[in-house]
Order: C-alpha cells, then structure tokens, then sequence
C-alpha cells in the first residue's frame, strides 16, 4: 500500500531524516534498484504507479510536489537527509555513490557500476508548465481576468482593448511563469515608469505582454532591456508616442545574441516571417499600449502612423560587415549584446545600381537623406542609413571605416542657405530668411546611424527617417541587455 | 471552469477629480498662461495675455523647455502655488 504526499501546494515538504529515494514504474533504470531498497530503509516517493516498487511502503507524489520542490530532475535520486536539510544526493544509479550514501559496502555489488536514470515527471515537458503555475504560481501578482467558458478567450482580449489590431496569444499562468524563465530578474522587480499614464512596470508585466506579443522566453531580457531604454528621459518615449508625426521606436539590435536567438539581420530583414525580430518590438508597443496606457487617438495622436508603430525591431548583419557594429561605435564593448532606440518612421528604399566606387554612392546617399522629411529642413531630425551588403562591399572594396563614410555624408549633406530660405524653389518650407547666406548641415554631428544589413543580393539600402531630435524631443539610447 | 488570464494593463486606479466652480469675474484673478513652446504659442497667448490684463486679471507667463515632454513637476508645482488659473497655449 502507499500514501499520498500532500500539503501546502506553494510551500515546500519537509522530507523525512535519513535516506530518501524518488522513483518512476516508468523508469528502467528505477526497476533496476528497486529489488534494493527494501534493505535500505528509505522513504520512498513513487511519481506514477502507486504500488511501485514492490515491497515498499512507497509514498505516491501523486501531484509531484514533492519532487518539484526538491528540484528532483532525475529518477531514480537518492537523497540523505539530516535535521531537515539535504545533504547528499546522487541521480541514476552510480553504484560507488549509492554504497557511500546508504553506508552498505556490498549494495548492488551485482549491477552494473552505473546506469543513467531517466527524467523525472516534474520535469516532463507536457507538465512543468502546469506545475510551475501550481507550485511557484504565488509569485505572479497580476490580476486575473476570467474567462467564461462560452467566451471567446481571443475576443475577449481585442473588447477589452489589449491588442495591437492584430491577435495575441492569451497571457495564462502557465505561458507567463515560462516566460519569466527567460530572465534572472524577479518578477517583482519594477523596470521602468512607462508614459504616457507614468505606471510603474514589473519584470512580470513585460512578461505577459511579451507572451501576447508571441515572444520566446530567451527575447524577454531583450524587451526589457529595451523598455528601461524608452522610458529615459533622453529617448522620451512619451513625446515619440504623443506626436502628430508618424514614429515609433525603431529598435536595432546587436551582439551574438541576436544570433543566438535567431533574429534574421539578412534577406527580407526589415520584412514578416521571423519571430523574433518582429515579436519583440511588438512586445516593446503592446507594453506601452497597456501599461503606459498609450493608445492612438487618446495619447497618440499620430496624423498617420506608420506599419512599423506594430513592429520595428532588426539586427545589425554584423558577420560580413565591414565596419564595426553599431553599437560598438556607440560605446557598447565588443561582444556585448546590446540595443539601439531610435524614433523613427517608415523605411524606403535608395537604389543605385550602377556606382562601383564609394564617391558617386555617398553621392546617391546624401541625395536621398537630404530629402529626410523635407529637403529644405536641415538639423531637426536624425536618421538611420541601413546599408544593404552589396552597396557596402563598394566602400569595403575602397577600404572606407564607418567614420570615412560617415565623414563623406556629413561633407556632401551641407545645404546652402539660398536653396533652403523660406520660398526658395517655390517652396514655403524651409529656414528663415535671415539664414540666406549660411551654409547649414543637414544632420546634426552624429545624428545619422549607419547600420549594416540586408540580403545578399540587391544594390539598394534603406533610410529611416527621425523625429524631433536632441533635447527638444528624442536623442537614440544604446543598452548593454542584461540577463 | 472558468479559465485564467493575467491582466496585461498598469491595473492603474484613477483618481477622479471635479471641475473647480467657475470664477464669477476675471478681476483679480492669478492667471498663468503656459507656453508650450511651440511655434505660434506665442503670439496665441500675447493676445489672451492683453484681453486679461484689461479685464483686470494678474497676469504670469511660463513655458515647458520643450513641446516633446510633460511639463515638470516644478513647473506645475510653481503655477499651482501662484495661480487661480491656468490657460495652456497647446500647439501651433
């Protein structure tokens, strides 16, 4: 006969002194000793057939309690317990530590010197995220919305105003807990104030809107890493929300990580089809939609928006680019994963096609950037240049650095005063008269972000437009992504 | 049984505040006019500043650093310590 293990489901079960075995039926390994352990004297815990192992008074942990608790990952585990608190343990079956844990010289002397074990239930991936909600579910303050059974758990979510337009994944327990698993920062812990509303956001929230989002648990270091770079004062994620103009956080990745976690910095990378990218920068809006409480038409009072206001999230192709990463120019040490926020709009596409050497394409560059917004404001906005790999082979070729490109744009991008006054070109837009006879920069010093990234095939790159820049309105943030 | 989500929201409780009654007459009367510093606020606000000034108003002008952000809390902290009114110029 067996009992069954009960108790608090969140606190954990106190085992009982002396030696204490866990076991599965299911486990080869576990019928292989279990002819031992009526000699031993242990509390046995059986995790499926109550009546597994003969001869046992086994203890059923039925609800697998206690094996989640004590962290039991393999069947069978032999523990030695003294005044409450482990102090040995052994997995599988190694004879050596089975004869020195239970003291008995000859114990086994028949099997083999080892034998691995097999997984335990508590860790089977059909149940852990169950368990988890059942046995560390006290750790999610959140309120809980309930579902009525004829309710539509994904309309429920577009009435009550949580999405973005599109479907989200519905945040339960089990998929918020495996989503935490993804960061070593508690769920308690506040990351940032989020604008507009100014509400305090918990590691817990990012969670359930990066499990809306359709986020792995390895991208939620990245969106909170992300979220504390918005919500500064510098990138000023309220006023980049609140604007009449079209932008959003347009956030560059870089380091292995991007790799790690399979963003695609390659073909079609400002496209749909990888999850990554386009889940995390989701997850970056959908917080600042429903903490911030940053909806269009309240706050966000954006004339038109933009696609990317869902999503604009890539990395930097750093493999075969021939200049340092973005963020490394930007401080960040090399190796390093780290973010890059920039306010910005839509991308568009530069094409030249025919320059093989890096002066004519700073030439179609500057031609194109200085069309940022308008051609005739100069220094209000900043930009990113993605250049594609084909155009960027044409300055790798000629041996041209970040900063020799750089330099060339800035030089080619001084606009002269009487093409940018006030109705030159039959243009009302444009600079005071007063400036006629200066010669003013389109871009501020560092205030274009040349990114490197793209398919292999393809003589275009793309420009992304900015917003009100420096301390006015939004200057780009860069952070390291802790873990 | 019903099934669980997590609420996604701040969870946030507004606080809900009442209209001040509305003053009787302008006549002596603190009034702040806040700039937002956008361009034309400016001239918006000279000329609200002008008709108030003869209605016998006080008047004071301030203005956020920028149009982007909110304005600071000192700011706001100094209109409500010296006004009974505020008239905020929005935008351009």
């Amino acid at each position: 006969m067996s009992e069954t293990a009960t108790g608090n489901v969140s606190s954990k079960p106190v085992l009982p002194d002396g030696l204490v075995v866990v076991v599965k039926e299911e486990c080869e390994c576990c019928r292989m000793v279990a002819p031992l352990l009526p000699r031993l004297g242990a509390a046995v815990y059986t995790q499926d057939d109550p009546m597994f192992p003969p001869d046992v008074a086994a203890i059923h942990d039925a609800d697998l309690a206690v094996s989640w608790h004590h962290d039991i990952e393999t069947v069978p585990t032999l523990m030695r317990i003294e005044n409450g608190e482990e102090v040995e343990r052994t997995v599988g079956w190694l004879r050596e530590d089975w004869q020195r844990i239970t003291g008995i010289a000859d114990l086994g002397a028949e099997l083999p010197v080892m034998r691995p074990g097999c997984g335990s239930k508590s860790v089977d991936p059909d149940l852990v995220d169950s368990l988890r909600a059942r046995f560390a579910g006290d750790v999610l303050k959140a309120r809980h919305i309930e579902i009525a059974d004829l309710d539509d758990e994904m309309e429920v979510l577009f009435d009550r105003g949580f999405t973005d337009g599109l479907p989200v994944v519905p945040p339960t327990p089990e998929r918020v807990l495996r989503m935490l698993e993804g960061t070593t920062r508690a769920p308690d812990e506040v990351v940032a104030v989020v604008p507009p509303d100014l509400v305090e956001v918990t590691v817990e929230k990012i969670a359930i809107n990066a499990v809306m989002a359709g986020c792995k648990p390895e991208y939620l270091p990245w969106v909170i890493t992300i979220i504390e770079a918005i919500c500064t004062d510098e990138f000023n994620i309220h006023g980049v929300l609140a604007t009449t103009m079209p932008v959003g956080p347009v956030i560059i990745c870089n380091g292995p990580g991007t790799r790690a976690i399979g963003m695609n910095a390659a073909g079609n990378v400002l496209g749909q089809g990888n999850r990554a990218n386009l889940t995390i920068g989701r997850a970056v809006q959908l917080v600042v939609r429903n903490v911030g409480g940053g909806v269009p038409g309240g706050v966000d009072r954006a004339a038109h928006g933009n696609p990317g206001k869902i999503s604009f999230c890539f990395p930097e192709l750093e493999e075969t680019s021939p200049w340092t990463s973005l963020a490394v120019s930007r401080g960040v040490p090399e190796g390093a994963n780290a973010v890059t926020i920039f306010p910005g709009e839509g991308p568009r596409c530069v094409v030249d096609q025919k320059a093989r050497e890096p002066e004519p394409l700073i030439r179609t560059f500057a031609s194109c950037l200085r069309t940022v917004h308008h051609p005739k404001l100069p220094l209000g906005f900043d930009v990113i240049l993605i250049v594609g790999p084909e155009h960027a082979r044409v300055f790798a070729d000629a041996g041209w650095s970040r900063e020799q490109v750089l330099d060339a744009l800035h030089a080619e991008l001084q606009l002269p005063g009487s093409e940018i006054v006030q109705g030159a070109g039959g243009m009302a837009e444009g600079v005071p008269e007063s400036l006629r006879d200066a010669t003013l920069p389109k871009f501020r010093p560092g205030g274009i972000l040349l990114v490197h990234a793209g398919g292999g095939a393809g003589l275009f790159s793309m420009i992304v437009a900015g917003w009100a820049n420096g301390a006015t309105g939004s200057i780009p943030v860069t952070r390291v992504v802790q873990a | 049984m019903a099934r669980i989500l997590l609420d996604p929201t701040g969870e946030r409780t507004v606080t809900e505040r009442t209209q001040l009654p509305r003053p009787a007459a302008l006549d002596g009367q603190r009034i702040g006019l806040l700039d937002i510093s956008k361009p034309g606020g400016r001239v918006f606000l000279d000329r609200i500043e002008e008709r108030l000034t003869r209605e016998g108003a006080v008047v004071t002008r301030y203005a956020k650093p920028t149009f982007t952000k909110p304005a600071p809390v000192d700011l706001r902290h100094e209109i409500a310590t010296n006004c009974t009114l505020v008239i905020e110029a929005l935008a351009d």
